[in-house]
């Protein structure tokens, strides 16, 4: 597996359409309304978290999803950290994926599930 | 709504409504929006007609519930596809072979049924992960290892059907080996149990693998002849002591014998951790090396290439050859490494890495680098420094490779291995790297300059080539194009892969044609007894059922 | 004459002429004299009505042969019992399990085809005997091991295929199968594995191939003819050394199993080995024979004590560098010391290449690669054969001694047939579980060999009735143990059932092997 290609062709249509993508979200983080979850829903938010994004976007060397956020220049770039995601933008990404992380679905994380990761995510966001 | 082929809108309408009252109409999943979340997120089709995706998912929980939705499959001969968790991206993910299959998703099927600490084994569910497992473990402080792939997600008993290897011992790390004991449900909703399992009330279901008769495992594996909803697994009891050494030899020539006396120490047992080959001189890094500098976040490709060094190389034709042997001296650099892993009685580590020390020295010039010596378990701090995998711990590092990182700000959106078996020589890898070099240069592939081989298995050598998928049509056709070459390639040097992706499957089977194809026919005859409606995988593996082959015909 | 049933004698004659046009009259054997070869001497059977023996056989040489016998088979719908060396004595030797077949006796095709000894693999033909390959090995001073089972007159194809045990830590048979060509009775002939890919490099080097691996369907099984098998063997090692742990009181047992088992899993023990009591095995007297069969733990416990005689013993075999294997016993030896009391014993060592002399003082050599029959000078004394009862038993104290309890109980209930031990010895010829194999004697007596059978089948009952069921049998108890597997309606039967009338519709090739039957025999057997 060591053997992948150190820099590959990059056409302009993936570029488009992670562009478009990325524009969606963007668009997303600055336009939805700040709902208060209730404590219960973060703790269970926070346990789904645990199982199912932890491994990837969690603190911690080896955590592919903030090494990649961290090389785009995000800031911070672990999600329990960050207090400008919102509840449609976690959903996209669950539900879509974007790059190299997939899709996950609702035989994993269950639509109650996302929305307690949503709660749990956006815990710290300023109203 | 998409309708699977061949069969009509208001079958399949009666079919969803039969399927919601098997499993409770909230795992049914029919919305575009719902179905679209089983595309495989790494289709090398993404984009164009020929993508393969579902017509709509089933998910039941229970054995039973699986029985039902196969009978009513049956009823309305409708293809569905069973996926354990659908992570074996890169190989297919969770998106059917036959564009139109109704998924079934088994991830709800997520119980850990038994782990026995005194002999060493689990048995579990389908939709369980190798996280999940290895969370239960801890849990209930069990001294046992689990072998885990790369990536921690996905499923031991989907891993172990596709065959997949981890990094322990060979009789661990080898996934499919390492089951005993299987339930299956067949096409026709029979429910059967493997090996020991076939005695009602067994008590060494998951001690012995094989029971009495035609052992019959393996027909489960790449396959689709039966749905597996429960299979047992031996682990590794956790060692005293893990060691591992590196050798390093200063000639291009000796990479032969490096492997001869390294596979005699494997066959030997001396060492059984994974061996990882690497190259000092060529930059090119070892498994653990490369996985572990991702763990600690750093990059693998840390050391460009000296100009004068590539200078050498572009003049051997792209290819390592001896007349790289008098820089890699002049630099005091070695030519090739190899890591040996050792788990055991500490001090029976530190003898066999002592004895294997004493057999690479008849290699002149031959340098024994000390490496990792662990008393097991790991403290807190030793966790965060190794390749997690070769301790038994999941995680999801590997995924880091295709990251967005300095080295790689614009990542593909996913990948797909290339993965031919070859011997275990060192001839064999220089004639493999010729071949392969002159064809990736024909088909316009982007491979470094030489490649070394993985040791999943004892015995053989894996190449794995990981060719980028992204979101670029024309990049994507040129390289399932330059993918089906070098199948081709490496068929005509008796080469043939272990495990492909779904946009692969039919090509590769074909080159397994010993005597016009009589494996593949003895697959079809089995196929057409135990599946007669052909509902089950169709295509998966080469393996259509026999209305499909007829139109095809 | 005898005829195979079902057919005609006309058709049968039709058929022995066509068969000796395409292999030579003198492969097909049809004369009593020549026939009752293929009887099997160790028959619990022997001279009863039932006794299944061949109506003739067809030794070919040759895929082609063996095509064009199948054709003729199909034609007449003649069945065949394949054996390959026919030497599995205690389990079926060469006569077939259906009474009237032709025995194909692959003996001829005896080519050892490569012996690799920088990858360690052998490539062979059926007709190869373990003594064959050792040879062939030995001659040319290559340094690689076989794992011969017990008597090394047999076949490696048909212990791989009966999935035997051995003694080495390339113990397990099947497991060191890499690759199989097998003739399908339609006369298809398949490679499994990397064989199927033509000229492929690697087919004794990576078992699986692409897509179903199938390589098993073929073992204990009549689904097809192996014609050619490639079988992992072991470098030579650098040494051997053996010790052995002894316990002194009953409940000691628990320990002593378990951290057998963590040794076994965690690879320090990779070779067989017995787990036996002593006091099971001393010679016998009136005070220990008393107490054994009251069965007293006290008794038995203050008897062992009085005369210095270990509980429970088991003998640990190394096979590596010397220094490991030293630190492994060393670290054994460290596991087992959480055992109050307990002893350790060194044990022979050697450096291998065994020395001429070291050779020819050795009672066994099996263990270090050698095949030999010396087994039967210990069974010899017995009768004149013997038969393998073999449960498989989960590696635990608790099922160690529930399977003697239960075992003794039969012997108790029906009578022991001739002096035979009253209790198993339980081997570790695989990885995971422990097999217990009790040896019956067999003896050209009819009313002996009915109630060996007697107790064989009430222990087949006793077996299963516990969970524990059989690897291997006899053909006279194929279709009994068969019926012990028979999980939700025996699904797995059936399965095999299918596959069976789809691969050889006629039901020509092994009926009745492994208990099944093809199609047109089902209903009478049923």
């Amino acid at each position: 597996m060591r053997h992948l290609a150190k820099a590959h062709e990059k056409g302009d249509g993936m570029k488009n359409a992670t562009v478009g993508l990325l524009a969606a979200l963007s668009l997303m983080l600055a336009s939805t309304a700040f709902a208060a979850p209730d404590q219960e829903q973060i703790e269970r938010g926070h346990k789904v978290y645990d199982k199912w994004c932890f491994p990837c976007h969690g603190t911690g060397v080896g955590k592919p999803g903030t090494d990649s956020l961290v090389a785009r220049g995000q800031k911070p770039a672990v999600l329990e950290e960050r207090t400008d995601l919102t509840v449609p933008a976690i959903k996209t990404f669950v539900r879509h994926g974007v790059l190299f992380m997939p899709m996950f679905r609702k035989t994993e994380v269950s639509d109650a599930d996302l929305d307690a990761i949503a709660a749990y995510l956006t815990r710290n966001n300023k109203p | 709504m998409k309708v699977p082929p061949g069969v009509s809108a208001s079958d399949f309408a009666e079919a969803i409504k039969q399927f919601e009252e098997a499993v409770g109409k909230e795992w049914v999943f029919t919305s575009d929006e719902d179905v679209a979340m089983y595309r495989d997120a790494y289709s090398p089709f993404m984009g164009e007609p020929e993508e393969r995706v579902a017509s709509a998912a089933v998910a039941p929980d229970g054995m039973e519930q699986v029985q039902k939705v196969v009978r009513i499959a049956n009823r309305y001969k409708i293809p569905i596809y069973p996926v354990s968790t659908g992570k074996n991206l890169g190989y297919g993910g969770s998106a059917p072979v036959l564009s139109g299959s109704v998924v079934l998703d088994l991830k709800r099927m997520n119980r850990i049924l038994e782990v026995n600490e005194a002999n060493a084994y689990a048995l579990v569910e389908p939709g369980v992960s190798y996280f999940d497992l290895y969370r239960y473990i801890q849990e209930k402080g069990l001294k046992l290892w689990v072998d885990v792939p790369d990536p921690g997600w996905g499923s031991p008993i989907g891993n172990a059907l596709d065959r997949g290897g981890g990094y322990l011992m060979p009789q661990y790390r080898n996934h499919f080996d390492s089951h005993c004991g299987m339930e299956v449900v067949l096409a026709n909703g029979e429910v059967l149990r493997t090996g020991m399992g076939a005695l009602p009330g067994a008590q060494t279901w998951q001690q012995y693998k094989s029971g009495f008769g035609p052992w019959i495992d393996g027909m489960f594996s790449q396959s689709n002849f039966g749905v597996v909803t429960k299979m047992g697994f031996w682990l590794m009891p956790e060692p005293d002591a893990y060691l591992s050494g590196t050798v390093v030899v200063p000639r291009h020539d000796d990479l032969i014998p490096l492997v001869r006396i390294l596979t005699y120490l494997e066959d030997t047992r001396v060492t059984n951790g994974m061996p990882d080959l690497g190259s000092p001189l060529l930059g090119i890094p070892m498994l653990s090396d490369f996985a572990t500098r991702f763990e600690s976040g750093g990059t693998p490709f840390e050391r460009p290439l000296d100009p004068e060094l590539s200078d050498l190389i572009a003049k051997g034709g792209g290819l390592a050859t001896s007349a790289l042997d008098g820089y890699a001296q002049r630099k005091g650099l070695g030519y090739w490494s190899c890591k040996l892993s050792f788990y055991g009685a500490s001090k029976a580590n530190a003898a066999n890495w002592e004895f294997a020390r004493e057999k690479f020295s008849e290699i002149p010039g031959v340098r024994f680098e000390e490496g990792e010596n662990y008393k097991l378990p790991l403290t807190p701090e030793q966790r965060e420094k190794v390749h997690k995998p070769q301790f038994g711990i999941p995680s999801l590092a590997m995924f880091s490779i295709g990251a967005r990182s300095a080295m790689n700000p614009e990542p593909a959106s996913g990948h797909m291995w290339f993965s031919p078996i070859i011997p275990r020589t060192g001839e064999a890898i220089f004639e493999a790297n010729r071949v392969f070099a002159q064809a990736a240069k024909e088909f316009g592939l982007p491979f470094l300059s030489f490649n070394l081989p993985s040791t999943y298995w004892e015995r053989a050598f894996i190449f794995i080539f990981a060719f980028p998928v992204t979101r670029d049509v024309e990049f994507n056709k040129r390289n399932r194009a330059a993918f089906n070459k070098l199948i081709q390639v490496a068929a005509e040097h008796g080469w043939g892969e272990y495990r492909t992706a779904p946009a692969f499957q039919d090509a590769i089977m074909n080159t397994y044609s010993y005597n016009n194809h009589a494996l593949l026919h003895f697959h079809e005859t089995v196929k057409d007894a135990i599946d007669p409606n052909g509902i089950l995988s169709a295509g998966r593996y080469g393996i259509w059922p026999k209305h499909v082959r007829e139109a095809k015909s | 004459m005898r005829l195979p049933p079902g057919v005609t004698s006309a058709d049968f004659s039709k058929a022995i002429k066509e068969f000796e046009a395409v292999i030579g009259k003198e492969w097909v054997f049809t004369s009593d004299e020549d026939v009752d070869l293929y009887r099997d001497s160790y028959s619990p059977l022997w001279h009863e009505e039932d006794e299944p023996i061949p109506s003739a056989a067809v030794a070919p040489d040759g895929i082609e042969q063996i095509q064009a016998i199948l054709k003729i088979a199909n034609a007449y719908k003649i069945p065949l019992w394949t054996i390959s060396t026919g030497r599995n004595l205690g389990y079926g030797g060469s006569a077939p399990l259906l009474g009237g077949s032709v025995v194909l006796d692959l003996k001829r095709m005896n080519r050892v085809l490569e012996v690799n000894d920088k990858n360690h693999y052998a490539l062979v033909e059926p007709g190869v005997s373990y003594f064959d390959l050792y040879r062939y090995i030995h001659e040319r001073g290559l340094k690689v091991w076989l794992d011969p089972p017990d008597p090394g007159w047999g076949s490696p194809v048909g212990n791989c295929l009966e999935r035997g045990g051995g003694y080495t830590p390339m113990r397990d048979h099947y497991d060191a199968v890499c690759g199989m060509e097998v003739v399908l009775a339609n006369g298809e002939v398949v490679r499994t594995g990397m064989g199927a890919l033509p000229g492929s490099k690697t087919w004794q080097q990576y078992k699986y191939g692409f897509g179903p691996y199938v390589t098993g369907m073929f073992s204990q099984s009549n689904f097809g003819i192996v014609t050619k098998m490639g079988i992992w063997l072991m470098p030579e090692p650098e040494a051997y050394l053996s010790g052995t742990v002894t316990v002194s009181k009953h409940d000691d047992l628990f320990p002593l199993v378990e951290i057998f088992a963590n040794l076994v899993n965690s690879g320090t023990l990779q070779a067989t080995t017995l787990l036996t009591s002593p006091l099971w095995f001393s010679p016998p007297n009136e005070e220990l024979d008393a107490l054994r069969y009251s069965g007293s733990v006290p008794g038995l416990e203050d008897y062992a004590r009085r005369k210095n005689i270990p509980y429970w013993s088991v003998p640990l075999p190394f096979y590596g560098p010397a220094k490991v294997i030293a630190a492994q016993w060393e670290y054994a030896k460290e596991k087992f010391s959480s055992i109050p009391g307990v002893k350790f014993e060194d044990g022979p060592s050697y450096r291998f290449p065994l020395s001429a002399d070291q050779l020819a003082k050795m009672t066994d050599t099996v263990p270090f690669g050698i095949p030999s029959l010396q087994i039967f000078s210990i069974m010899g004394p017995h009768g004149q054969g013997h038969l393998g009862f073999s449960p498989i038993i989960p590696m635990t104290g608790e099922a160690v001694l529930e399977s003697q309890k239960v075992f003794t109980q039969v012997y108790r209930d029906l009578g022991s047939p001739g002096g035979s031990a009253t209790t198993f010895p339980i081997f570790s010829f695989f990885a995971r579980a422990f097999v217990n194999i009790y040896l019956f004697p067999i003896e050209h007596d009819v009313e002996k060999n009915r109630k060996t059978r007697e107790i064989y089948r009430r222990l087949i009952k006793e077996s299963a009735a516990r969970g524990w069921g059989e690897y291997r049998t006899h053909t006279t108890f194929m279709g009994d143990i068969s019926d012990t597997y028979s999980f939700n309606n025996h699904a797995l039967r059936h399965f095999h059932e299918t596959i069976k009338d789809a691969v050889d519709p006629n039901g020509i090739l092994s009926p009745g092997k492994c208990g099944i039957w093809p199609k047109r025999m089902r209903k009478a057997t049923a």
